[in-house]
């Protein structure tokens, strides 16, 4: 009888392990399906892009059938429930879909609803997002207006998807900002819940210090509550006041309600699974991947396929009886927009925090680390044709997915994480 | 690691004098923790503090402030209230228990 897997969302993470598994599990056996509640693969890291006029908007999306390989069945549908003692999904259409293994892909989404004000009178007038296509592409418009004022750019909780992309937005206006000669009308602020500008030490010192030499204000440890939309002001629990002219929120991120609904989540519908084999902590036929996990690491598209690599051998491995050997480390490595045609690299884990050095190769790189270089920023442009051509159709890259310390400078004291 | 001398008896702590075992813990030492940072703890404080632990020993994780409020039922407003300025850090420093993950 043919076997079923059943993986759900067609991003990153989903659409690479229905193509790598496609390769190598016997067609006659094994059957895989793949729902997503649109036909719209985007390519996220180009959304950072659309407010600033670098990415028009057709080089963003592909339809998400054409990205599967041949044989994997794709069905265009909302997931109503995960059954998991049935092991069956029911989607809200009423069709049922029955899983021998399910891949739980269904990523993060940004929930402005969760901030009370930020779905009031001025969302999308001078409070924007720009994790969505719709939100970039407001923003811009607003920002093709906005020639002085306060500018402040605002986390609302971690974990967030590609931590590190509001910086290098602040980064990017910045040096929108002086091209368009008003940067000094401009008051640039950035908030953050995090102590920092970033999460790990080394980079967040890195990070701070590159905000300050371009003036930009900090505002860390800002937990906020609401947003005062008449008075255009965000209010944190502590009660302290932001004011802005324009704002721009990466709102709560959540899982999908869907995981929520079938009791598969935490407390913001992340599947708990362990950190090592992504499988279900409660379901030994479950499994979450990218995004929609609680591993302690980014959520970022470099982790997901990093995380697929393990996952793809370690399913091999269970579904012929043997344990799984794969063990993920929490790889991820970003490239950081800087301004100026400038970029970083950082590359860390679990463990280990991002650090200076090259990458891949020690010494010859030719990526240097926590480093703003051109060659940087040109391989972050050069990544959308990775990501459409080699990433997402589950062709090798000659990356390792475990973390290398070779080529790194390990800094005293502070190589572990707290 | 420094060890001190809380309670009545020697505690490892880290170089923020946060417990590293989390064993060593008693609610008698909670209070002491609690008092060394300026705070007197009533039954709500204790309501956070027990939860932290019960969840810690579940998980394996200190709780996030999101989750001592959604799945503790102690509103974040009431939490900043409790522990002024750093509700997350603070309550993890009182109840014996590592600080929170840094997110990522």
């Amino acid at each position: 009888m043919t076997r079923q897997l059943l993986v759900l969302g067609a991003g990153t993470a989903g659409t690479m392990i229905a193509n790598k598994l496609r390769h190598r599990l016997d067609a006659g056996a094994w059957e895989i399906t793949v729902v997503d509640r649109d036909d719209l693969h985007p390519y996220q890291p180009g959304y950072l892009f659309l407010p600033f006029g670098i990415y028009t908007p057709d080089q963003i999306h592909r339809p998400r059938h054409a990205q599967l390989a041949d044989g994997v069945r794709f069905v265009e549908a909302e997931v109503e429930r995960v059954d998991a003692e049935a092991h069956r999904v029911s989607l809200t259409d009423g069709r049922l879909l029955d899983y021998d293994y399910l891949v739980i892909a269904s990523g993060t989404t940004p929930r402005p609803d969760q901030t009370p004000g930020m779905l009031g009178s001025q969302w999308r007038r001078s409070i924007f997002d720009f994790y969505t296509f719709e939100g970039a592409n407001a923003l811009a418009t607003a920002l093709q207006g906005f020639d002085h004022g306060r500018l402040v750019v605002h986390i609302t909780e971690m974990p967030i998807k590609c931590p590190v992309a509001p910086l290098e937005f602040t980064f990017l206006a910045d040096a929108w900002l002086h091209e368009r000669g008003v940067r000094d009308r401009v008051e640039l602020v950035f908030v953050t819940p995090l102590p920092g500008a970033f999460t790990k030490p080394v980079a967040a010192e890195h990070l701070g210090s590159m905000l300050e030499e371009r003036k930009i204000l900090l505002e860390p440890d800002f937990m906020i509550e609401r947003i005062d939309d008449e008075a255009k002001t965000l209010v944190s629990y502590d009660e302290r006041e932001i004011p802005f002219d324009l704002l721009v929120t990466i709102p709560l991120n959540m899982g999908a309600d869907f995981v929520e609904r079938s009791g598969l989540g935490d407390e913001l519908n992340y599947v708990p699974v362990n950190k090592h084999t992504l499988q279900s902590k409660a379901h030994a036929d479950i499994f979450a991947v990218g995004d929609a996990s609680d591993i302690p690491t980014s959520k970022a598209g470099s982790v997901a396929h990093f995380s697929v690599e393990i996952f793809v051998d370690n399913f091999l491995e269970l579904i012929a009886g043997k344990p799984m050997t794969g063990s993920f480390d929490g790889h991820a490595n970003c490239f950081i927009e800087s301004g100026d045609h400038k970029g970083l690299l950082i590359d860390f884990n679990y463990d280990t925090e991002p650090l200076t050095g090259s990458y891949p190769l020690p010494l010859a790189g030719p990526m240097a680390l926590l480093k703003e270089t051109r060659r940087n920023h040109l391989g972050k442009l050069a990544f959308r044709w990775i990501y459409w051509n080699v990433l997402l159709p589950g062709r090798p890259l000659p990356l390792p997915a475990h973390m290398s310390m070779a080529g790194k400078h390990a800094v005293t004291a502070a190589t572990k994480e707290e | 690691m420094p060890v001190t001398t809380m309670a009545g008896r020697p505690i490892q702590v880290n170089d923020e004098g946060f417990l590293t075992d989390a064993d060593e813990w008693d609610e008698a030492l909670g209070a002491e923790l609690a008092a060394a940072i300026g705070i007197t703890l009533t039954d709500e404080h204790w309501k956070a503090i027990r939860f932290l632990r019960e969840d810690f020993a579940e998980q394996g994780e200190t709780a996030t402030l999101r989750r001592v409020s959604t799945r503790g039922e102690i509103p974040v407003k009431r939490l900043f209230e409790l522990f002024p300025q750093k509700p997350t850090k603070k309550m993890a420093y009182v109840a014996g228990l590592p600080k929170p993950r840094g997110c990522v």
